[in-house]
């Protein structure tokens, strides 16, 4: 015991030789902070711009930080698809697995004051930004304990504290929501930025022009993330798309592609991206990621590609595998280690979906909250204007 | 023009083909019944099949049927998220049924431009929820399209389908309702089936009506509702109401998936000694005033429901109307059953729906006024 405490502190290196013969016994987890220079996977392609450099930044804390939160996320949208399929879960459910690596390399290069808006597969993104496990599994059942008060659903996550927009249907629509809230920035001198988040589907919507038109005109610090799972629900990108290249998409707006499933590459195009949107307005930075599951749980996923297709970037580029081989590689941690953390990983999920589960529904007068400002007194009419008249509150 | 006619293999003008000649455009809103509705349960035996199949089978004939008519929306290649248009790419080419892609106003935009030069464009919204980045195409575009250039042009030949209503479990995206939207624009035509035979005949009517079309779908009947449904190439008159239950102390009047609903408080109702007319409007404008009349005159009561928020609904203006034409027959206020003035809910469907029980209430304080 006394020597898991001591080598938990920076001087580690000093009782490494120490550390190394125990190390059948219990090896501590590298919490170092070294910095430790990774390269990313494949080099940033530019649009109008000058790159990142390929070398990133990082130390052995962040990156175990990376893998418990990617394997969180993994292990949560998991748990979602059981509990929908047990029926636990009503309504529609969008799927993050294999693409991780997106929201938490974002969330390593930004602030809580940063805002991020994304559309409708936003449990990650939530969680990312500083939700918990109870208010997600909370919300998807429709429970009082949710983010959104059980209201919301699976596609309507917001945290306001943590800058967190939202989780929107329509697709396309929160776009130029995302311009808005950076305007807000500018002008109140925030040195804040705004990620607005779509998908590949969503990036030939009208309003994804007029948003880059409004943002470059008025120099908003803007980043327009294209997260390209390259389907949008059924249609592959090279049949909704004259030019899939999204990060050019924005003509005079520069662009970067990065790919989306090395985390430590979503970091340093995030760090970069905030740098350049606070200087020279807006850019669109293109994650080239995958969804595992289908568009939804309604959706198989296997009528529109083929099942090796799936799991051949399972195999290949897998976001959470990944930082396992980092870690493994640099001798951060053991593979054990790692099995361990994933097994606490389970038993949090487990222990937040049996709480969630205890909280009741919302309350039947909630239908009619919220509907406008509080305190507005307007009347709802119900089913035939004499029984049911609830005053709003 | 006519080589662009030469080019697609054979002369297109309607009316040419046999069974369209019991069929006459209509340009009054008032319905006449000068068209004799087919009796179409006494033609061809039928196959058991549910909604989509019937939509399906609908689609198949009209691309058949007519060689410059076209099915595109999004994900409608591999069938569809409800499967409606299954086999159609196959069958008739990636030409002729294409997937696009994700822009709904882009979408309807195009087929306007497509109906303009005398093609039938049917186009898919894959949920009504989304037609909004598309209204302003059918307000501004689409129904005006005729009247603005004098009778020159019209994009007659566009039909957009869209599944609408709850289905149990949508949420605020996947169970809206707009049909009141559409209904305060003239010019264009408001169709809602109510099920699968209903759906194949009035289907191939918007598609050959020479209007564009919004048609509605019940998206909870696409596999719940099975009927028999007639193999043969048949069309339903639009504009013309239909008694699905002769009643004589009160009219309830509905559409789409709301019908069945209706019909089992009216049987409901009948246990307690109260005769319910059952009528289903099947196109929302221009309505079919008269047989909703004729209807309300005979029992002097109304009841309206649909799931759609109840302000500003389309139930406002079929009272409207008809407590204009009926005043001094009425024996109490029109009474309408319908959503609540909220967003649709999530969990909160149960409350927020005009079900059964509600229905009934209203029928008993209608009928005891």
């Amino acid at each position: 015991m006394a020597l898991s405490h001591l080598s938990s502190t920076r001087s580690n290196r000093l009782l490494r030789p120490l550390a190394a013969a125990a190390s059948s016994l219990c090896r501590p987890i590298s919490t170092s902070t070294e910095p430790l220079v990774i390269e990313t996977s494949i080099p940033f392609t530019p649009h109008k711009c000058e790159p990142p450099s390929r070398s990133v930044e990082t130390n052995p804390q962040e990156l175990l930080t990376f893998f418990r939160d990617m394997a969180t996320m993994r292990r949560m949208e998991i748990a979602a698809d059981s509990l929908y399929k047990a029926k636990l879960i009503r309504g529609f459910c969008h799927l993050y697995d294999g693409q991780e690596a997106v929201c938490v390399g974002m969330e390593a290069s930004i602030n809580k004051k940063d805002c991020i808006i994304t559309a409708y597969r936003d449990h990650c993104t939530f969680l990312g930004r500083g939700g918990t496990l109870l208010e997600i599994f909370s919300e998807l059942m429709g429970r009082q304990g949710g983010c959104s008060k059980g209201k919301g659903g699976s596609m309507h996550f917001y945290k306001k504290e943590s800058g967190f927009y939202g989780g929107h249907g329509i697709v396309g629509a929160q776009v130029p929501l995302g311009c808005g809230l950076a305007f807000a920035q500018k002008y109140n001198k925030d040195e804040n930025a705004t990620f607005a988040l779509y998908g590949d589907g969503a990036a030939n919507q009208g309003q994804l022009f007029e948003a880059l038109n409004i943002s470059a005109l008025w120099d908003l610090p803007i980043i327009l993330v294209c997260e390209n799972n390259h389907y949008g629900m059924g249609t592959a990108e090279w049949r909704a798309a004259k030019s899939p290249s999204y990060y050019k998409r924005g003509d005079y707006v520069p662009g970067l592609k990065v790919d989306g499933m090395d985390v430590l590459a979503v970091k340093q195009a995030c760090k970069f991206a905030k740098e350049h949107v606070l200087k020279n307005g807006p850019i669109i930075l293109e994650m080239d990621t995958y969804r595992y599951h289908g568009h939804s749980m309604s959706d198989p996923g296997s009528t529109y590609r083929t099942r090796d297709e799936i799991s051949g970037v399972r195999q290949e580029r897998d976001p959470i595998e990944r930082v396992r081989k980092l870690v493994l590689g640099h001798d951060l941690a053991t593979e054990k280690e790692l099995k361990d953390i994933e097994k606490e990983i389970r038993k949090e999920v487990d222990e937040a979906i049996a709480k969630a589960k205890e909280s009741p529904m919302p309350e039947p007068s909630e239908l009619f909250t919220n509907v406008y400002v509080k305190g507005f007194g307007t009347e709802s009419f119900g089913a035939d204007r004499k029984e049911l008249r609830a005053t709003l509150p | 023009m006519a080589s662009v006619l030469g080019r697609y293999g054979r002369k297109w003008s309607l009316g040419c083909v046999s069974y369209h000649k019991n069929y006459l455009p209509r340009f009054s809103t008032v319905a006449h019944s000068a068209v004799p509705s087919e009796p179409i349960q006494q033609q061809q035996a039928g196959r058991s099949m549910n909604l989509y199949s019937a939509i399906n089978q609908a689609l198949h004939i009209a691309l058949e049927s007519d060689s410059r008519s076209y099915v595109f929306g999004e994900d409608v290649g591999f069938g569809g998220v409800f499967r409606c248009t299954t086999g159609l790419a196959e069958r008739f080419g990636k030409h002729r049924v294409f997937n696009t892609p994700l822009c709904e106003q882009g979408i309807v935009g195009f087929a306007i431009g497509l109906a303009a030069m005398d093609n039938r464009a049917v186009a898919e919204i894959q949920f009504a929820d989304y037609i909004f980045p598309a209204f302003d195409q059918i307000v501004n575009e689409a129904a005006k399209f005729r009247y603005r250039s004098g009778g020159q042009f019209n994009c007659g030949g566009l039909t957009i389908r869209a599944p609408y209503g709850a289905v149990g479990h949508g949420g605020h995206y996947h169970s809206q309702s707009p049909e009141a939207f559409f209904c305060h624009v003239p010019g264009i035509k408001v169709v809602i089936p109510r099920s699968p035979s209903q759906a194949k005949g009035l289907l191939l009517s918007s598609i050959r009506d020479q209007n564009p079309v919004v048609f509605f779908e019940p998206k909870w009947l696409y596999r719940l509702s099975v009927e028999e449904v007639p193999e043969h190439d048949y069309m339903l008159p639009l504009s013309e109401a239909e008694v699905i239950r002769e009643g004589s102390d009160i009219t309830l009047v509905g559409w789409g998936a709301q019908l069945s609903i209706m019909e089992q408080a009216c049987i409901e109702a009948e246990k307690e000694g109260i005769s319910c007319e059952l009528i289903d409007l099947k196109t929302l404008i221009p309505w079919d005033k008269e047989t909703v009349e004729a209807s309300v005159s005979k029992t002097g009561r109304l009841l309206v429901s649909h799931e759609a928020p109840i302000t500003g609904g389309f139930g406002a203006e079929i009272s409207a109307s008809i407590v204009e034409r009926c005043f001094l027959r009425l024996e109490a206020p029109v009474s309408r059953v319908c959503g609540l003035d909220t967003p649709f809910p999530l969990v909160f469907e149960p409350f927020y729906m005009p079900n059964k029980n509600k229905i009934l209430d209203a029928i008993r304080s209608t009928v005891n006024y």
